[in-house]
């Protein structure tokens, strides 16, 4: 009884969790590229990365201000948008596709040059509390620890209520955004794009600009998913490489491509399906038969076939409409 | 590995509280742990402290399987380095660790500058790291290692980060090495483009396969040459095997082209952590022997180098050969082209395209068992390491064109080993995929591609 | 064609035209490729464009007339489409202005200088086209469809779209214009369906009443009638006439000699990429040089030259086609 109810505690905690957010913004963001416009974006992961590094580095490396440092993340993922999609968005999708996957890991491997050690820590990343000092003060929360359906968290710390409440303000930010420009003229452009690029340029449309504006919006929240995901924790390049964008586009498949809601539903079901699996192995399945490590592959191998599966037979995810499916190459 | 150990010290405690606090912190380990490109990972926080650094041979490259120990804290825990050189450590406790390597673990030609331990002091939620660097010089070696026989391959190269046209013309040669690799990958990459319009993201698992199963077949059956024509069939096999169970009945669902690039990520990321799985996250060796070298030319690289670039080569001249001048060859281009006009001038597509997946196969499981051999070990990654290369190969020539594929895979090896000389060794595939975004800016359709047709 | 909306071009300088002038003045123009007029509202010099070893356009001089319907016929693979693609931004001339030097192909639409333009921005300019393959936007309704193209809605910038009452005045003019134009071409009972849903031929409707939205200066429709109903063509005619009236520049591509003769006040003819023959209906679809093209003879720059058609079954097979336009026309 003891195991299920801490089971379910645990879904509730992976549920709100900073991460899961990250990852909810991250998928917002790809959901305009992919779900709105079409763009097979596969390098969000690089979004998330530069974003972050923005932040961090501004802070630790030189001394800025908590906003002027979020300045410097959305402006890097602006420059990065704008990097990526000059050469690509004009081409055929599968271009942008491969060129957005190698830019997001030329980036990666910048920053993990040794000769950047000072600045970005190299390898091995920046600690979380090199940056998250500017931050934490900022909370208005007082000191102390708030239980919440017995789920207990510093107000303001290193994994605390402040971080989960800008995370999840920040969800719901989001989304509000691309409901209403979803509703807009500008959104039905965007839709048209992803119908028929030609058609569309053929209405005096420049299709690449609007590409362009999608390319950078959804990347800003790219970013932002990347600064949440660092808040909490530690700065790593590597957890921001290109099995984090195939994870991105799972949640955005499993939850709905061009739905407004499909990357918050995915996201919550990724982590909550992901932690059952392992948690209901780990505790009957005898660590004999199949260790921590092999359960997590074995839980990795059925994230790919699901992938597989879902693509295949609920191309439309969980709340999406069979007809207004998005993709069209 | 320190993954394992991470995970395995937290599922140790004692239920309750401590139990929510780690799934949680398993489960973010899980997240950040997840990436492939690294099996060596460590996420400081509350109750983990990291000690981790990154080892480099003398030229820069990462070095992979070097065994290193943890000592302190009344425990000792030992890690190898992965692919990319690194390696890591998670304690649990704030204290003075000793971390030494394995004299015996280094790359042949490799030899330690300075000392072989070091002792780190380390705290919870901070890293530590510990450097170990390496040269290939034996007279920068420190005192007493020069002892250690046998040349590696960048023997003849006095310094990773100096120009000399010695070490020039060595990695010209190594550029020519590594293209033929990509080469062989990418042109079954390019062929599949062509005939089916799949962007394969499973084809470095293709590549990676071959070499495993070499090294499955060797231990096996002790012959090199037997044990290479096996892991070659076999991925042939795998290959019609993937085409007859999977990508046929996609096809025959009429699935856009978008969703089969999502599927074949999918079949990816399944075949990785499969690899995983069966053959653990270390580095595999296909052959345990010494490789012997041989220098021609003032070039020093493994005579199984110069067989593998002789097969390469041969294996690729029949190819092209094979699609200009036979049958089989022409319908492959007649689909690339116009699929359906090929349909409807009598070409069985289906069993066109079946052969292209069988070959393809073949190919990236003979670049596999190359890889394996040329680079002394392989791991689940290093097909999907190499993946973007054949990508940027294929796309440079001009997506669909073997041709230009083969083009797009020589100048790609070239990048890779000639920037080497200049930059940094972690950059070697960063510049690649610059050449790539850049050509593609002036000349999108790629070097012998044809633009579409509107309207 | 009563709508105030598609009136709207009257502003156009000049207008409105008399038709009878306009076929009157075309009269006494020079029936020979590249003649001058006096007013054209699109100019095109020496626009080529390969594909490897062949060249599928090589214009040297063409003038569309302002106000008039001018037809662009041809055997297939002539050209026409190509032409289209260049002048419209969607494909770039061999010989085109490149960053750094580069050719010497120049056009201008309505006095404005398109060389290195591109797509969208010729649309703007007033040149809306539409595609031989249709292009409807088949996931979005035929309301959708149409808003689209409309082209002076304020939300479609990304920070207006964002606030409604900035731009919903503005969609509900459209709306009441998309659902006149949908009426006039009988699609209004399908406006709230997926235009993917919709037939081949009101496709091409749908397509060709989404790019009368902005109200173009110049409506470009290549093979309008391709596909279509033919119980519908005869109201097509009427429509693309009516568009015409209001002061609409009309340049179509269409195989349907009968549909040429009978709307179309000048003839533009391409053969192998060049415009061959240029000139009236009645006239220039019974020339040589057209038949000629028809036939897929190799004809010689010289079109005054008879050799072409020396033999006896050439003459006949020209008479024929002659015999042919004389019974449509009556
Ligand atoms: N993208 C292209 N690549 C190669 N050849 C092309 C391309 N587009 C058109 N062509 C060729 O150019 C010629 C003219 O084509 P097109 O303009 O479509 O003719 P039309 O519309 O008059 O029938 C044809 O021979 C056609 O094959
Ligand atoms: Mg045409």
């Amino acid at each position: 009884m003891n195991f299920w109810f801490e089971l379910l505690q645990n879904i509730l905690q992976i549920a709100i969790s900073p991460t899961t957010a990250a990852f909810v913004l991250a998928a917002i963001g790809l959901n305009v590229h992919f779900g709105f416009t079409g763009l097979m974006n596969m390098g969000q992961a690089g979004f998330m990365l530069v974003g972050a590094y923005g932040f961090g580095v501004s802070v630790s490396y030189f001394g800025l201000g908590f906003w002027a440092a979020i300045a410097v993340a959305v402006g890097a993922a602006v420059v990065f948008a704008i990097i990526l999609g000059i050469p690509t968005l004009k081409l055929r999708g599968d271009y942008l596709a491969i060129v957005t996957i190698a830019a997001a890991e030329v980036i990666r491997m910048v920053v993990k040059l040794a000769v950047l050690q000072d600045i970005t820590g190299g390898p091995s990343g920046i600690p979380g509390n090199k940056y998250r000092p500017v931050f934490t003060e900022l909370s208005p929360l007082p000191d102390g620890k708030t239980t919440i359906l017995g789920i207990t968290y510093a107000n303001t710390g290193v994994d605390d209520w402040w971080t989960r409440i800008v995370a999840w303000g920040l969800v719901a930010l989001f989304l509000l955004i691309t409901w209403l420009l979803i509703r807009s003229p500008w959104g039905r452009v965007l839709k048209g794009i992803r119908e028929d690029e030609d058609a569309v340029r053929s209405l005096g449309k420049s299709s690449y600009a609007y590409k362009l504006q999608a390319l950078i919006l959804g990347g800003i929240m790219g970013a932002f998913g990347g600064v949440v995901m660092a808040l909490p924790a530690a700065m790593q390049p590597d957890s921001m490489g290109r099995p984090m964008t195939f994870n991105l586009w799972m949640i955005v498949l499993l939850g709905g491509a061009a739905t407004i809601f499909g990357p918050l539903l995915g996201s919550i079901l990724f982590f909550v399906v992901r932690l059952l699996l392992t948690s209901l192995a780990g505790e009957f399945i005898p660590s004999s038969l199949l260790n921590t490590q092999q359960t997590e592959q074995l839980a990795w191998v059925l994230i790919g076939l699901a992938l597989i599966l879902l693509v295949v037979f609920r191309p439309q995810g969980v709340l999406g409409n069979k007809k207004e499916l998005s993709f069209n190459v | 590995m320190t993954r394992t150990t991470a995970i395995t010290v937290s599922t140790k405690r004692p239920l309750g509280v401590a139990l929510l606090l780690t799934l949680l912190l398993a489960l973010f380990l899980g997240v950040f742990t997840a990436s492939p490109a690294h099996a060596v990972e460590c996420v400081p926080d509350a109750a983990t402290g990291c000690v981790q650094g990154v080892i480099k041979t003398g030229a820069g490259d990462p070095a992979a399987g070097i065994k290193l120990t943890l000592k302190g804290d009344g425990e000792s825990q030992s890690v190898e380095t992965d692919a990319e050189g690194r390696w890591a450590f998670a304690i649990t406790a704030a204290g003075t660790y000793s971390v030494s390597v394995e004299k015996s673990s280094l790359p042949e030609g490799q030899f330690f500058k300075s000392a072989d331990t070091r002792e780190v002091e380390a705290q919870l939620n901070s890293q530590a790291s510990a450097l170990f660097p390496l040269t290939d010089n034996e007279a920068e070696a420190s005192g007493g290692e020069t002892s250690t026989t046998g040349k590696g391959e960048a023997a003849s190269s006095s310094s990773a980060d100096s120009f000399s046209w010695p070490r020039f013309w060595q990695q010209f040669v190594s550029g020519i090495r590594m293209g033929l690799l990509i080469s062989l990958a990418s042109l079954g990459l390019s062929l599949i483009f062509g005939t089916t319009g799949l962007s394969n993201f499973a084809h470095g698992e293709m590549v990676t396969l071959g070499g495993l199963l070499a090294a499955l077949f060797m231990g096996l059956t002790g012959n090199l040459w037997i044990a290479g024509l096996l892991a070659v069939v076999a991925s042939a096999a795998f290959g019609w095997a993937q085409d007859k169970v999977l990508w046929k009945p996609l096809r025959k669902r009429r699935l856009s082209l978008m969703q089969l690039m999502i599927v074949s990520i999918g079949l990816s990321i399944t075949m990785q952590y499969l690899f995983q799985f069966f053959w653990g996250s270390g580095v595999i060796r296909i052959d345990k022997s010494t490789p012997a070298t041989w220098t021609f030319f003032g070039v020093t690289l493994t005579v199984q180098s110069y067989i593998a670039m002789g097969i390469s080569l041969l294996a690729i001249i029949g190819v092209g050969l094979g699609l200009m001048y036979t049958r089989f060859g022409r319908a492959t281009r007649a689909i690339s082209d116009n699929p359906a006009l090929a349909r409807a001038s009598g070409i069985d597509v289906d069993r066109v395209i079946n052969i292209v997946w069988i070959i393809g196969a073949g190919l990236a499981g003979l670049a596999g068992v190359f890889l394996g051999l040329v680079f002394n070990g392989l791991n689940w990654f290093t097909g999907g390491q190499l993946l973007l290369m054949f990508f940027a190969a294929v796309t440079l020539g001009g997506l669909g064109t073997a041709f230009g594929a083969f083009i797009g895979s020589m100048l790609i090896g070239m990048m890779v080993e000639l920037t080497n000389i200049w930059l940094p060794g972690d950059l070697k595939y960063a510049t690649a995929l610059l050449l790539l975004i850049l050509i593609l800016l002036v000349r999108p359709q790629g070097i012998f591609g044809r633009k579409e047709r509107i309207g | 064609m009563s709508d105030a909306a598609v009136r709207s071009n009257a502003h156009i300088e000049g207008y409105p035209y008399d038709r009878e002038a306009l076929r009157a003045e075309l009269r006494t123009l020079d029936q020979v490729p590249g003649v001058a007029k006096r007013d054209p509202i699109l100019t095109v010099d020496r626009i080529e464009r390969r594909f490897g070893g062949m060249t599928a356009v090589n214009v040297a001089h063409l003038e569309v007339p302002r106000g008039a319907i001018t037809a662009l016929i041809g055997p297939n693979g002539a050209g026409k489409t190509t032409f289209f693609n260049l002048i419209t931004g969607f494909d770039q001339p061999s010989n085109g202005q490149k960053l750094i030097g580069g050719g010497d192909a120049r056009w201008s639409f309505n006095g404005k200088d398109l060389r290195r333009t591109g797509a969208s921005q010729a649309a703007r300019a007033g040149m809306v086209r539409t595609f031989q393959l249709t292009k409807a936007l088949s996931r979005m309704t035929v309301l959708e469809n149409m808003l689209i193209g409309a082209n002076n809605q304020p939300g479609e910038n990304i920070f207006v779209g964002l606030i409604p009452p900035l731009w919903k005045a503005r969609e509900r003019e459209n709306v009441e214009r998309a659902k006149d134009l949908l009426a006039r071409f009988k699609l209004d009972a399908k406006i709230n369906d997926m235009a993917g849903d919709l037939s081949g031929g009101q496709k091409k409707l749908l397509e060709m009443a989404r790019a009368l939205m902005s109200n173009p200066a110049m409506i470009m429709l290549d093979e309008p009638m391709a596909g279509v109903n033919p119980a519908l063509t005869q109201s097509l005619l009427d429509h693309i006439q009516a568009l015409r009236d209001d002061g609409t520049t009309v340049l179509f591509v269409e195989h349907d000699m009968h549909m040429v003769r009978h709307i179309s006040d000048w003839v533009v003819v391409m053969a192998q990429g060049e415009v061959i023959a240029e000139g009236l209906p009645e006239e220039v679809m019974t020339s040589q040089a057209v038949v000629d093209a028809y036939l897929g003879a190799h004809h010689d720059k010289d079109l005054g030259d008879d050799d072409a058609l020396n033999t006896g079954f050439m003459r006949a097979i020209a008479t024929e086609i002659a015999d042919e336009v004389e019974e449509e026309t009556r």
